[in-house]
């Protein structure tokens, strides 16, 4: 097993010079299974890392679609631990992927911080983000992450002014994540000409890669920002395909692997198309 | 957990990281950060501003119409054969009920900080007819999220916020009460950043809100301590309110803190009863964890998922509680009873037979632990409840409930 998947993983695209592909689903939706298929299809579409969302009965900084994704998984009666479960079968046959579970604090809080740093890890987790725990609230999250070699990845937005950021990379690694829009999951998209400078600032400030999302919904929204980022994110663009194929009884995974193959390709070839 | 002691300077709290012990905080998205963190300096320099209070204490004396009676419930006291019953009427305040206390605060700190549009969540309606009344009167535009459900059991509530010129957002997500409205409210003002307030109505929330709201409701027990000594010539022996998040409570309560013969008793909602799963009480049947900016007791299952709550009172229908209610819990300042629908059904109409006022369903459950109160302390006792408004908005609820028809 590598040491460290995501520093790893952010060394082989720097090395192959091109932009790393992030794929977002929601653990339990369509149902459990299903989202597995998915997850384990993943790599092979052209994910280099996958976020998996922690479904959350008050997911406040998502959008409808994540909303609704997030309420299908518990209607699903999808826990915690079946998440993590998830991301074990996951790494029997993939060890390279990262894999970062995205969540709210209150579930993890109950779950215990040092029993889910242990059993996260265990599973094969990479690195958290957790959306509402800012850093002021952060270290006895990051404490107990830190035990089992768990990144807690921080999100910087256009709110962050640099006494902001600051505060906001300290005790962080892996990855920063750069939310570009000022708002929910999935609702507005971002511009590159803005999004370029906000990505240099957080990469000086914080010495990481910055991996950018919340407004990536095209292939050529994917490919703008993968010439100015490490990473972009797509996340309610996958969700909604999920969703669709669903409800007009279409098979669902092959419907989003194929999307995601178009949006992976589409940050994949991003930086030879200027060359 | 640290076993919490009581400290002996209630005005320390919460300390420089928005704590009350373990409780509070600021837990909200990055984006949402700079802008919590402004909202706490500029609220901390407008409390030490003399002409921020002044303009502030004018609109309520003029406006509002405080100070608010203190009112002997005569009849109610001796039909009660025990302590001396005064009622604190916020429900005489201009729009009926505690919220305009603070939203005036709010509004007057949102013009001074230069923002233009404000929005608000609301449950039964009230917080969100005192916000539509104070944006109406300062001419802001004014958004209420409010879950679809409650538009529709609080339609008159519904029709006053538009009359006031507010908008109202039906939200259809999650169980379409009071929590997914807040939701709802804080996806908005992540996404209008700029020029965006947004008015929390209770005393719950990132720091500095339960702070904040506090501050601007702690009126009621400042005034209720100075008119109870006027009329007994002493500090009463318990004082007692509803707590849904707790604001009209820690309004009346806080004053009171430091005065440790006065006994602190909050009433939560057990709805059907707390054995059921049809309860809104917070700290008697939920535990820690972090919502809505704060850490405070919730109702939650075993996995941390938030609960719905139930209570046949709209304001008190939500699974979370303001985070100094929690501490004072925990420290034991403070003693938090329950009260069912039904007993909450026969004090409200206890209370208008007996004294000739109908009040809030929320008010209704504070009521009905008079009794047990009174006996408890006895006769030459002294007890100040918070009638924290009317219950005009609510006869169609109650009507409901003793299954007839208006």
């Amino acid at each position: 097993m590598p040491t460290n998947r995501i520093d790893h993983r952010f060394a082989a695209l720097k090395a192959e010079n091109r932009a790393g592909f992030v794929a977002y689903i929601m653990a339990g939706d369509p149902d459990l299974a299903t989202a597995l298929d998915i997850l384990k299809g993943l790599p092979a579409a052209g994910a280099d890392i996958i976020e998996l969302g922690l479904p959350f009965s008050d997911p406040m900084a998502e959008g409808p679609t994540i909303q609704r994704a997030s309420q299908r998984a518990l209607a699903n009666g999808v826990k915690t631990r079946a998440v993590l479960d998830m991301v074990r079968a996951f790494r029997e046959q993939d060890i390279e992927t990262p894999v970062i579970l995205m969540g709210y604090l209150n579930p993890i809080l109950s779950y215990g911080f040092d029993r889910f740093a242990h059993d996260a890890a265990e599973a094969g987790v990479d690195g958290l983000i957790v959306v509402d725990c800012p850093p002021e609230e952060a270290d006895s999250l990051v404490d107990a992450l830190d035990a089992y070699g768990l990144s807690l990845i921080r999100l910087a937005t256009p709110t962050t002014d640099d006494v902001r950021l600051a505060v906001v990379v300290r005790r962080t690694s892996g990855f920063v994540y750069y939310v570009s829009v000022a708002g929910v999951t999935g609702v507005k998209s971002a511009e590159a000409s803005d999004v370029a400078p906000a990505v240099a600032r957080v990469k000086a400030a914080s010495g990481l890669p910055v991996a950018v999302g919340f407004g990536i919904r095209t292939p050529a929204q994917a490919a703008a920002v993968a010439r100015v980022a490490d990473a972009a994110v797509v996340g309610s663009a996958l969700v909604d395909e999920i969703e669709a194929a669903a409800r007009l009884n279409e098979n669902v995974t092959e419907k989003v692997l194929s999307k995601a193959s178009e949006l992976a390709k589409a940050v994949r070839s991003a930086r030879l198309e200027t060359a | 957990m640290n076993v919490p002691t009581k400290p002996n300077d209630w005005s320390a709290y919460p300390d420089a990281k928005g704590r009350f012990g373990d409780y509070g905080g600021l837990y909200v998205a990055e984006t949402l950060m700079p802008l919590v963190l402004e909202l706490d300096r500029a609220y901390t320099e407008a409390k030490n501003d003399p002409a921020f209070q002044s303009e502030l204490r004018g609109y309520l004396t003029h406006y509002v119409g405080r100070p608010s009676p203190l009112y002997f419930a005569e009849r109610l006291s001796q039909h009660l054969g025990g302590a001396k019953i005064y009622f604190k009427r916020e429900e005489l305040n201009h729009t009926g009920a505690h919220k305009i206390n603070n939203c005036m605060g709010q509004i007057l700190l949102a013009q001074r900080m230069g923002k233009t549009r404000i929005i608000a969540e609301t449950g039964a309606g009230q917080h969100g007819v005192a916000s539509a009344t104070v944006t109406a009167r300062f001419g802001l535009p004014c958004v209420v999220y409010m879950g679809a459900v409650d538009v529709a059991r609080q339609k008159p509530n519904v029709f006053r916020m538009n009359l006031l010129g507010a908008e109202v957002r039906p939200v259809t997500s999650g169980a379409a009460t009071l929590k997914d409205a807040m939701n709802e409210a804080m996806r908005d003002w992540v996404t209008n950043v700029a020029d965006t307030y947004y008015m929390i109505g209770t005393a719950a929330g990132p720091h500095p809100y339960p702070a904040m709201v506090r501050d601007f409701q702690a009126v009621i027990g400042t005034e209720a301590r100075q008119q109870i000594q006027e009329a007994e010539g002493r500090l009463p022996d318990a004082v007692v309110a509803c707590v849904g998040g707790g604001s009209n409570a820690i309004g009346l309560f806080h004053p009171f803190l430091a005065d440790e013969s006065v006994k602190i008793y909050g009433v939560e909602a057990s709805g059907h009863g707390l054995e059921t799963d049809k309860h809104a009480a917070s700290l008697t049947g939920g535990r820690p964890g972090v919502l809505h900016g704060n850490k405070t007791y919730l109702l939650q299952d075993d996995d941390g998922q938030i609960l719905d709550a139930h209570s046949i009172s709209a304001g008190l229908d939500y699974p979370g509680i303001g985070p100094e209610h929690s501490f004072l819990h925990d420290v034991g300042r403070a003693q938090y009873l329950t009260c069912t629908d039904d007993e909450a059904l026969a004090a409200f109409q206890l209370c208008a037979e007996l004294e000739g006022i109908i009040p809030a369903l929320e008010s209704a459950h504070a009521l009905a632990k008079l009794p047990q109160l009174a006996k408890e302390i006895g006769p030459g006792g002294v007890i100040v409840l918070c009638l924290s408004g009317r219950g005009d908005k609510d006869i169609f609820t109650v009507a409901d409930a003793l299954g007839r028809t208006i």
